[in-house]
């Protein structure tokens, strides 16, 4: 059930939001779709579904030419951001339907309705309307819709992005076993870097129509492609002309050989981590990332002297 | 706060009372001033059950054709971005702005003796065009009603039901129509209001023949033209009676959240 797509390019009057895109999903695998919003990523899923007609390019899923086709044919599973619910249905009619246009058999529908109510946790609920769900329910239950016809493909569009923080993470954790159940083949959208490197076994990393990288998270986070991912996949101080993470610098309070010496701007508490902000003479500014004990060992304070050390940095040629 | 809701609403009640109430009150008490038997009698007469029947059909013809027509052109302006779906948009409320007298002479002189367009059946003067008219007349109401419910909803829960694979057909029926049932009911109530009250096209096209193209507006007028005051009060109390079964009908299937 792989996906396999091929020089993809879609326009929207004069803006180009795929520029001959072409991205291998593997079967069984999770992968998401990370950029900023307008990078093309929803457009790239949209196209998969067949939401979207790509003006050039070809789309196959498990082996099967799928460009041109309507999103009918196509057989893939579907979650919007924004739930997409059918409101004048309950949740089981919800996740019925697809069944139901199937015209699968009455005891068939509601073996397989019960079934995926457990598996996403909403048991008890199935006479309820969209509108009485919380946000976290009602994405569960888009998803139970989506996998209901054992989709060959499952395609979910920034799902949690209209959740707050806490079931936003729930919810990304509960995804990921999930698939680790399922196998479906997975493509998940997402702005949230964060999110993207939790779930997926392979981030494909897009910019302005364009994809930037495809790597596994650790790889992505150690051995970004170029600039742009390396910023867009965490934070990053640019020192001359290299880029360094917060937590690759180390602080003194002695001058030694190769540091650079700046004042302490700002001490930001987070808990365990603390965000310790520098200026230097030349007004440059950059953050180092400390432990909490880091800073009480180095008695940090406000407007200090402080000589800061790279213990890892990346040079793009 | 409270002390200037009060004139608000004497003012809001007043212009009711003044403008609709007083004058239909009047209709119905004129109406059954001598008791009911008249009323009855002038009911029965043939040219008034005549009129009302052809009403009626005329009626039951536009509505449905207006629906129909109505619900397709709302999805066609607001889900297929054609060009000239603007146009198409402004158009569709012409009937509105453009006087009923016009829209029956402009029939006359397309399908009258003479016209542009020659059918193998007679058009004016007979029930065919006295039905295009009152299609012409009462087009828009479920166009306007529907439109606006189209944009709010959205296109997401279509696009979820292409993907589960329903056919545009099953995505129209299980999906859209549930969603703005009702507007198209609504819609489908101010319509047929429009079609028993139309009165200035179909008089242009009807030829005003007693008990063969005589409508129940028309049939009132008549009746207060020949001095039959009775009778057009009779008339004019059924006309009004309809459209009050119609908003009365409407209201109770109406669900409570949709106020």
């Amino acid at each position: 059930m792989s996906i396999v797509v091929s020089r993809l390019t879609k326009r929207f009057g004069d803006f180009v939001a795929l520029d001959d895109v072409s991205v291998d999903v593997a079967t069984g695998s999770l992968v998401a779709l990370l950029g900023p919003s307008g990078s093309g990523k929803s457009t790239l899923l949209r196209c998969i579904a067949g939401l979207e007609q790509p003006d050039e390019g070809a789309i196959q899923i498990s082996d099967e030419e799928m460009t041109g086709r309507r999103p009918q044919e196509r057989g893939v599973g579907f979650v919007f951001q924004h739930y997409a619910a059918f409101k004048h249905m309950t949740v089981e009619k919800n996740i019925a339907f697809g069944l139901e246009i199937r015209k699968a058999p009455k005891a068939e529908i509601r073996a397989r309705v019960a079934e995926l109510l457990a598996l996403v946790q909403l048991e008890g609920l199935a006479k309820r309307y969209p509108s009485q769900l919380s946000g976290g329910q009602r994405q569960r239950m888009g998803l139970a819709r989506a996998l209901a016809v054992d989709p060959k493909v499952l395609l979910l569009d920034e799902p949690f992005g209209a959740l707050d923080a806490r079931v936003r993470k729930e919810l990304r954790a509960w995804l990921r076993r999930l698939h680790d159940e399922t196998h479906t083949t997975t493509v998940i959208v997402t702005h949230d870097q964060e999110e993207a490197m939790e779930v997926a076994d392979e981030v494909v990393v897009m910019n302005s129509g364009r994809i930037e990288q495809v790597a596994g998270p650790r790889e992505l986070y150690e051995r970004p492609a170029n600039e742009f991912v390396m910023s867009f996949v965490g934070p990053v101080n640019r020192l001359g002309g290299a880029f360094v993470r917060p937590h690759d610098l180390e602080l003194l309070v002695e001058p030694n050989g190769a540091t650079r010496e700046a004042q302490v701007e700002r001490i930001v508490h987070l808990g365990f981590e603390v965000r310790v902000e520098l200026v230097r003479d030349d007004g440059e500014r950059f953050a180092v990332q400390l432990t909490r004990d880091d800073v009480e060992r180095l008695e940090l304070e406000r407007g200090q002297i402080v000589y800061a050390r790279p213990t890892r940095e990346t040079v793009f040629p | 706060m409270r002390s200037a809701r009060i004139p608000l609403r004497v003012v809001a009640l007043g212009y009711l009372a003044a403008i609709l109430l007083v004058p239909v009150g009047m209709v119905f008490w004129r109406t059954f001033e001598h008791g009911v038997a008249p009323v009855w009698e002038s009911l029965t007469t043939p040219e008034a059950k005549h009129a009302f029947w052809l009403t009626l059909t005329i009626t039951a013809i536009a509505v449905p054709a207006n629906t129909i027509f109505g619900v397709a052109c709302a999805i066609a302006i607001v889900r297929h971005r054609f060009r000239g779906a603007g146009i198409v948009n402004a158009i569709v409320d012409l009937p509105l702005a453009l006087s009923p007298v016009v829209v029956g002479l402009s029939l006359l002189l397309l399908y009258g003796r003479d016209g542009w367009v020659d059918l193998p059946f007679q058009v004016v003067f007979a029930l065919p065009g006295m039905v295009l008219a009152t299609i012409f007349v009462s087009l828009p109401f479920v166009v306007r009603e529907v439109v606006p419910i189209l944009r709010e909803i959205g296109e997401e829960q279509e696009h979820a039901a292409s993907t589960l694979g329903a056919s545009s057909w099953a995505t129209f029926r299980r999906v859209t129509l549930p969603a703005i049932r009702w507007g198209v009911a609504y819609g489908v109530v101010l319509t047929t209001a429009r079609c028993l009250g139309e009165f200035g096209a179909v008089s242009v096209v009807s030829g005003r023949v007693v008990g063969q193209t005589e409508t129940l507006t028309i049939h009132v007028e008549q009746s207060f033209q020949n001095f039959d005051v009775a009778g057009a009060y009779a008339a004019s109390t059924l006309l009004a009676g309809i459209a009050i079964a119609t908003l009365v009908l409407m209201s109770l299937f109406k669900p409570k959240e949709h106020a």
